[in-house]
């Protein structure tokens, strides 16, 4: 009887084997039309079933499940760091599984863990236009060492008030941000060098500028005379990490779009892709889509670099923050900064050509033998492979059709290495295996394309759901891709993940890459609005994270490292600053008196933890910012204005341990000029306080 | 003695020089929570573990049961041990370079009846500890003691308790073995003569 059952599942699992394969033949053709079916369909009605009508089976691996599942206790095999576009943030989710591991907050206020709203984080998001606590992030570039991720930090942009961030990867969190001045849509951006030697920022949106920091105030119809765009080059300590804006390249006033380093031949020039170069001022829908082709701009960073050190340099007053998180004290520091150096182009022979490239295009992409810059025009129906060597000729050999704001302009067959024909509808993007193989992204045919670099033939598709902006290999924009894997970013979900509302989660989606044919592995909701991302084996990060900080390095002014320390001390008429600490599961003090109405109270909150993942939360009634986090050794401030006399509860909001319950002190707030004495204590005086924190 | 036994009797002095180099016993602790685990490691002078924190660990952890937060200054042992060891270390090399069989044998028995009342004081205080539980914890489990084993393992609320001689007791046992030898060959020396004698006297 047992063996005839085994022998009849073994049957039927083949049978099904047979059907699976048979599917599988005709999905494709299949899915196409579902496709289309499924669009309609939603057109007319909800589709409150869910995905499962979709066109889902396209190119499925068989082995899917077992190709992404990491075992509960086993880690993923990369970390990948997904921007979060509107969100401000960034989302590292663990590959292949597709997990969500950590939201770094960049330029957008925490409330979960105060960044932005504790006294140390709020000058992180200080810039010259006052505090702006939300930005649009949206490319993500890991540090590099000789042309490959190194895995040391991760520099993001900020599209809307023009900053550049960076992230310390022993942290995972944000510890630097820099304004850029004379930019605007700060979009062509961050691009590092193979040695970080510069991270290079370009400005999406030309504004004109007044040449004293700011932007002038012109009537709008001046755009071709008056508007400018700029090029920043970041200079970046190698040690540790820290920016410094060197110079600028002030650039006509087109819209820079994106932006790819050379590799080894090429590894002096970074690439950017340009539109506009009607120059148009209004209805840039119609206005820049004019001319047949716009530019990529070529810019040789390292002779830019020798110009500004040899005095061709300019310099304009300015105005931009720069912040900077303390390692030790977890202060962050802005330094506002009155100048900045610049270059002209016309001024600075052999620095910058520009070579036309059909239509508006949007990304650029240096292979990893640097010597194709694959250019994806989003409206146009070639993918134009441009050749590094030829470019080299070219300039050598004065191949010029003319100039444009005195920069030179290349002849485009002298430049060409070839176009890839019919690769989809909609370029955009494209990465690189290693292996010779390029994979771009098709944002209206909705698909990835796999195409051979050297003979720019199309070799494989495949269906991604749906309408996929960037794509990412790990390494595939550097010397060295992973090719393993290819993640693509999805900007419309519809119905691949249970509704939610009129608002949805935007859509990943992960595809094998390491055989000849693309597998589809695994759909993964992302945070907001996922542009770009990178990603790193995790070997080259996770070894160098951080468990806890000592409290012994703790140099915040008002860390207290004893529970014998603790203070609460009225500073002045209106100011009282506590001075306390957290342990499990008690905070020292918990018993505060002698506050009064419309004091300002500065929470200074030790967390004498020193192990690791033990952080505790600091919450206070009616505060009008947030909680804070304090991570262990470290010390955070929260500041708290109470308006009226009562007694006010705060509490641990970060379940630390059996008795987190319990962790939970009172404030008595009396009225103005009440006669109450300042008084704090933990428990009553027989009573054992445990939890000693001292470490030495 | 022989210059090898005198060189031996040396070695065993100074072989209780690993008590200043590495920690006497460890105790180790493991939970779900835990999976590094937490060792906490008893030197001769002075209280470490695994990481530096982990005395601050051990008392958070324990304070939920009422036990006494463990602080180095609470032994008295950690001031004067070291002084003994040294004490032992400099009459054992003199004990060598006398070369009197019976300083030797003195010698060891004094080290093993320190030994041993190092382990007793050591199991006095588990017990102290395990058993000096404030009235007022948080965690009460009635008729449950919290005494860590002196070797092996035990199972306690959440965790699993190991304890081990560590490295520095190595110096203890290598001085205890070594000197013994040099007391066993002198004697050899010293006897294996009369016996002799003894058989020539049977045989005669």
């Amino acid at each position: 009887m047992t063996n005839l059952s085994k022998t009849n599942i073994y049957t039927n699992h083949i049978f099904m084997e047979t059907l699976i394969n048979k599917f599988r033949k005709v999905a494709p053709k299949a899915a196409l039309v579902m496709a289309v079916a499924a669009g309609a369909a939603l057109q007319g009605c909800s589709n409150s079933e869910g995905g499962n009508k979709g066109a889902t089976a396209e190119g499925v691996a068989a082995d899917a499940a077992t190709a992404v599942y990491v075992a509960p206790g086993k880690h993923d095999e990369l970390y990948s760091f997904l921007s979060g576009g509107f969100n401000g943030q960034v989302s590292v989710y663990g590959l292949p599984s597709g997990r969500l591991l950590k939201i770094i907050p960049v330029f957008t206020q925490h409330g979960e863990n105060g960044y932005g709203y504790s006294e140390e984080s709020k000058a992180m998001l200080q810039t010259s236009h006052g505090f702006v606590p939300w930005d649009d992030l949206h490319h993500p570039k890991l540090s590099r060492t000789d042309g490959q991720t190194d895995g040391r930090w991760l520099f993001v942009n900020g599209n809307n008030t023009p900053r550049v961030a960076r992230i310390d990867l022993k942290t995972f969190e944000t510890v630097e941000i820099m304004e850029l001045p004379n930019s605007a849509g700060n979009h062509c951006s961050p691009y590092p060098t193979n040695n970080n030697e510069y991270v290079i920022a370009g400005t999406r949106f030309s504004v004109p500028l007044d040449m004293k920091g700011g932007t002038k105030d012109v009537s709008l119809d001046k755009y071709e005379e008056e508007f400018r765009g700029s090029i920043s080059f970041i200079k970046v300590d190698p040690e540790h990490g820290d920016m410094d804006l060197d110079f600028q390249i002030l650039v006509p006033g087109f819209d820079y779009d994106l932006a790819n380093g050379g590799k080894g031949p090429s590894e002096d020039w970074v690439f950017f892709t340009t539109y506009n170069s009607e120059k148009a001022g209004t209805l840039k829908e119609v206005g820049a889509s004019q001319n047949d082709k716009d530019y990529l701009a070529a810019v040789n960073w390292k002779l830019a670099a020798k110009y500004a050190k040899e005095g061709k340099a300019r310099e304009m007053p300015a105005n931009y923050y720069h912040n900077k998180m303390d390692e030790n004290s977890h202060i962050a520091k802005s330094t506002v900064k009155k100048k900045v150096r610049y270059l002209l182009p016309e001024e600075c022979p052999g620095m910058m050509y520009l070579l036309p490239a059909p239509k508006s295009p949007h990304g650029i992409d240096v292979d990893p033998s640097g010597e194709f810059m694959v250019v994806s025009g989003k409206l146009a129906s070639a993918i134009p492979v441009f050749s590094f060597s030829k470019m080299q000729d070219a300039i050598k050999n004065k191949k010029f059709d003319g100039e444009k704001n005195g920069i030179p302009v290349l002849q485009y067959e002298a430049v060409l290495k070839g176009e890839v024909k019919e690769p989809g509808l909609g370029p955009l993007h494209t990465e690189f295996d290693g292996k010779g193989n390029a994979y771009t992204s098709m944002f209206v045919s909705s698909e990835i394309v796999k195409w051979k670099l050297n003979e720019l033939q199309v070799v494989d598709r495949m269906p991604v759901y749906y309408s996929v902006g960037h794509l990412m290999i790990p390494g595939g924009d550097t010397k060295q891709p992973h090719g393993k894997y290819l993640v693509a970013m999805n900007k419309i979900t519809k119905d691949r993940y249970l509704p939610t509302g009129p608002e949805l989660a935007h859509s990943a989606q992960l595809i094998d890459i390491s055989g000849e044919k693309m597998k589809m592995l695994l759909d993964f909701p992302t945070v907001a609005e996922p542009h770009y991302a990178q990603a790193i084996i995790a070997s080259k990060v996770a070894p160098n994270s951080k468990k806890f900080y000592k409290l012994d390095e703790n140099s915040h002014p008002h860390a207290v490292k004893k529970e014998a320390d603790v203070s609460v001390t009225r500073e002045s008429k209106n100011r009282v600053r506590v001075k306390m600490t957290a342990i499990r599961s008690h905070m020292t003090p918990d018993n505060i008196e002698g506050i009064q109405e419309g004091d300002t109270v500065y929470f200074h909150v030790t967390n004498l933890e020193q192990d690791w993942d033990v952080p505790h939360g600091f919450a206070v009634m009616g505060a009008n910012n947030a909680e804070t986090l304090i991570m262990p050794g470290a010390t955070q401030t929260l500041k708290w204005i109470p308006k009226k006399a009562g007694v006010y509860p705060f509490y641990c909001t970060d379940f630390c341990s059996a008795l987190h319950q319990e962790m939970q002190g009172y404030i008595r707030v009396s009225p103005k000029g009440s006669n109450v004495p300042i008084s704090f204590s933990t428990g009553k005086k027989k009573q054992n306080i445990p939890g000693v924190a001292s470490t030495k | 003695m022989k210059t090898y036994q005198k060189m031996l009797m040396i070695v065993a002095a100074l072989s209780l020089g690993l008590l200043f180099m590495y920690p006497m016993w460890m105790i180790q602790l493991q939970a779900p929570q835990y999976p590094e685990g937490l060792e906490l490691h008893i030197w001769v002078n002075k209280l470490g573990g695994s990481t530096e924190g982990v005395l601050q660990n051990f008392n958070i952890l324990n304070h939920y049961i009422g036990m006494e937060p463990i602080h180095a200054d609470s032994f008295a042992e950690l001031r004067f041990m070291p002084y003994i060891v040294v004490a032992f270390m400099v009459t054992g090399v003199l004990v060598a370079l006398i070369g009197k069989r019976k300083l030797v044998l003195a010698w060891t028995v004094l080290l093993m009846l320190s030994g041993a009342a190092g382990i007793l004081d050591f199991y006095l205080w588990l017990v102290k500890f395990g058993t000096n539980l404030d009235p007022m914890a948080a965690i009460k489990v009635p008729g449950m003691t919290y005494i860590p084993p002196l070797l092996g393992s035990k199972t306690m609320l959440n965790f699993d308790a190991l304890s081990l001689p560590a490295l520095g007791s190595l110096g203890i046992f290598l001085a205890i073995t070594f000197s013994g030898l040099v007391y066993f060959f002198s004697l050899k020396d010293q006897v294996s003569k009369p016996i002799i004698k003894q058989k020539e006297v049977l045989v005669s």
